[in-house]
């Protein structure tokens, strides 16, 4: 399993738009991707749950990826984040 | 006559019969199934149905209000198609037996719910996106149509709520304005009526309203007025026209530079107090931000913004100005903007008092926050600094060495940043009368003629029983302006205004005249003021 944090720098935190670009990213993969704040944990492609966490600007989450492209998977949603939240 | 106060949604001003837009909620009942197969069969059938609706209205929506906005439906298809949501549905469906119109409602209304009870104002407007797309989905089991808006007369529409998507699909030239009972500033609806330059109200408290009655909508002052008496109504067709004289000057005035007759330019720059305004600033076409307001990132928060907070606005704010000067004003807080957990003193004479640049030399962790905050952004487009409150050149020479430091801590760290420009306000006439001195220690002067006034006159603005005395054009104000400018053209630098007499169209004129280089404007006075610019010497 590879995982990394990251803090989210969007004004909104991961709102409506942000949760849907990301669940149909997580989708491009086969890997089991999940996205923790605090003790709550989700599955990125699950866009109501990620909505449902609240993530707000500033605020650090972590993402676990864990499959059989878990390398390539976890070192492009790394970049995705950055660019995108 | 009656009149209501409602949230502001988008300004404006709008004069027409009123349109009531019945809620398309749909009474659903329970009913027992004996095929769960074919009823699970129904639902998957008229959520694919809804995605398609769903892609039309994207369509539909781009061109009207952009991709960033329209992106909204997008989202509406993907959350129809969240797991966790379909699966919901399809349980109760196969597990206890009923049929798929209820499961949708119930389903909808527990996420709904979900989201009304959280803890972030935009997260809980959400709830009516969940609302939204489980109707329509409830709708097209019902095999109800979706409803068009045809051939109709353009109207004031009221309604409980509007969805989103029943919001875009209103025809924009019969619309007038949107007035919601319920409905919240952060709703998808109320930042497409933004989008689509439509004067909207939310959360009004009117009554019911037969249609065709004739009706106000203020979004200055956020008032619905119904049955307005003769005075009432000739006075809003003042400003009506007054506002649709406006419109025609923004689009011959747009565009063009802000050069007086005899060919200077002048650079007329615009107000802001936060990242969102920066709409308003390309749209009214200003030509760069001369006093970005820092204070919205300390006022709105419940304890001091962290640098990654501020960096990211003012990153924001400079990417979106692409290049253009962006001044950054460092917080203003005290006197009459208080923030408890800066925690205070009461003060006898705030205006006078621990305020502004008085803060940020005692308190210099929060300044030096700040200033890297600024540095950090600040390769990301061009710009400029300016400090409040100056009334000593010791002051400017603190703030220099402050920054030097900073400096070097982000050299060390091997964290890059740009060339900043550094200016000071020129508010207290302490600061007009060592002008020349200041001038040798800063690249530009900034006159905030709001407390320049208030310090020169000694009036205090909140008082109004002072207004008599209270003279915007006094002959001191303004004698003091041009020695402000003499003093940095003497020094070989810029001086501008970003006080409200800036946005004097009476003394546009004046001010060129007297040499001043740049003027800041709230952004609705960008293109009134450029056109004095034009006429004038």
């Amino acid at each position: 399993m590879k995982t990394f944090d990251h803090v989210v720098k969007d004004e909104l935190g991961i709102h409506a738009r942000p949760a849907g670009i990301l669940a149909k990213e997580a989708k491009n993969y086969q890997s089991k991707v999940t996205m923790k704040k605090g003790d709550k944990e989700v599955d990125l492609t699950r866009l109501m749950a990620v909505m449902a966490l609240g993530v707000k600007q500033g605020e650090k989450v972590t993402v676990s990826v864990e499959g059989p492209d878990e390398d390539s998977a976890c070192a492009a949603l790394k970049k995705f984040f950055e660019e995108q939240v | 006559m009656e009149q209501f106060k409602g949230k502001i949604a988008f300004g404006g001003i709008a004069i027409g019969p009123v349109r009531t837009i019945g809620s398309s909620h749909q009474m659903v009942r329970r009913t027992r199934v004996e095929d769960v197969t074919q009823e699970l069969k129904r639902f998957s059938d008229a959520k694919e149905c809804a995605i398609e609706e769903l892609k039309a209205l994207y369509e539909k929506a781009l061109p009207q209000v952009g991709e960033e906005h329209a992106a909204i439906f997008e989202v509406h298809q993907m959350m129809l198609d969240d797991a966790d949501y379909c699966e919901a549905i399809e349980h109760m469906i196969a597990s206890q037996q009923v049929n798929a119109e209820f499961a949708v409602a119930t389903t909808g209304d527990n996420f709904a719910e979900m989201f009304a009870s959280m803890d972030d104002d935009y997260m809980r407007a959400r709830s009516a996106d969940v609302k939204d797309i489980s109707e329509r989905v409830i709708r097209i089991l019902c095999g109800v149509h979706e409803s068009t808006d045809g051939d109709q007369h353009p109207a004031i529409i009221l309604a409980d709520d509007l969805a989103p998507s029943e919001t875009i699909q209103l025809d924009r030239k019969s619309v007038l304005a949107f007035v919601t009972r319920e409905g919240s500033v952060n709703s998808h609806t109320a930042i497409l009526a933004r989008m689509m330059n439509i004067p909207a109200l939310v959360a009004t408290p009117a009554g019911e309203v037969t249609d065709g009655t004739l009706a106000i909508v203020d979004g200055k002052q956020g008032l619905f007025i119904t049955d307005p008496d003769g005075e009432t109504r000739e006075k809003y067709e003042k400003l009506l026209a007054a506002e649709q004289e406006q419109r025609k000057l923004l689009a011959t005035l747009k565009g063009r530079e802000s050069v007086t007759k005899s060919g200077r330019k002048i650079h007329l720059y615009a107000n802001i107090g936060g990242v969102s305004d920066v709409a308003a600033v390309l749209e009214n076409d200003a030509e760069g931000i001369g006093l970005f307001r820092s204070e919205f990132l300390y006022l709105q928060n419940n304890d001091y913004p962290t640098e990654e907070e501020q960096f990211s606005a003012y990153r924001r704010v400079l990417e979106m100005m692409a290049g253009k000067r962006v001044i950054i004003r460092t917080m203003d807080i005290g006197a009459d903007k208080k923030i408890d957990y800066f925690n205070l003193d009461e003060e006898e004479n705030p205006a006078l008092g621990y305020r502004a640049i008085r803060i940020c030399l005692d308190r210099q962790e929060i300044f030096r926050t700040q200033l890297r905050a600024l540095y950090r952004a600040s390769i990301y487009g061009r710009l400029a600094v300016m400090i409040p409150m100056i009334a000593s050149r010791w002051e400017v020479v603190e703030v220099k060495r402050i920054m030097a430091e900073v400096r070097s801590e982000l050299d060390a760290q091997e964290i890059p940043y740009g060339e900043i420009e550094l200016g000071v306000m020129i508010e207290t006439p302490a600061a007009v009368m060592i002008a020349d001195e200041l001038a040798q220690e800063v690249q530009f002067f900034s006159i905030g003629t709001n407390d320049l006034t208030q310090y020169t006159l000694a009036i205090d603005r909140q008082n109004n029983k002072l207004d008599r005395y209270y003279d915007a054009h006094h002959p001191a104000v303004l004698k003091m302006i041009k020695m402000v400018v003499d003093a940095a053209h003497e020094a070989g630098i810029w001086a501008g205004i970003c006080g409200e007499l800036g946005a004097d169209t009476e003394l546009t004129r004046t001010f060129v005249e007297m040499g001043v280089d740049e003027l800041s404007v709230a952004p609705g006075m960008v293109l009134p003021i450029r056109k004095g610019i034009l006429e004038a010497e």
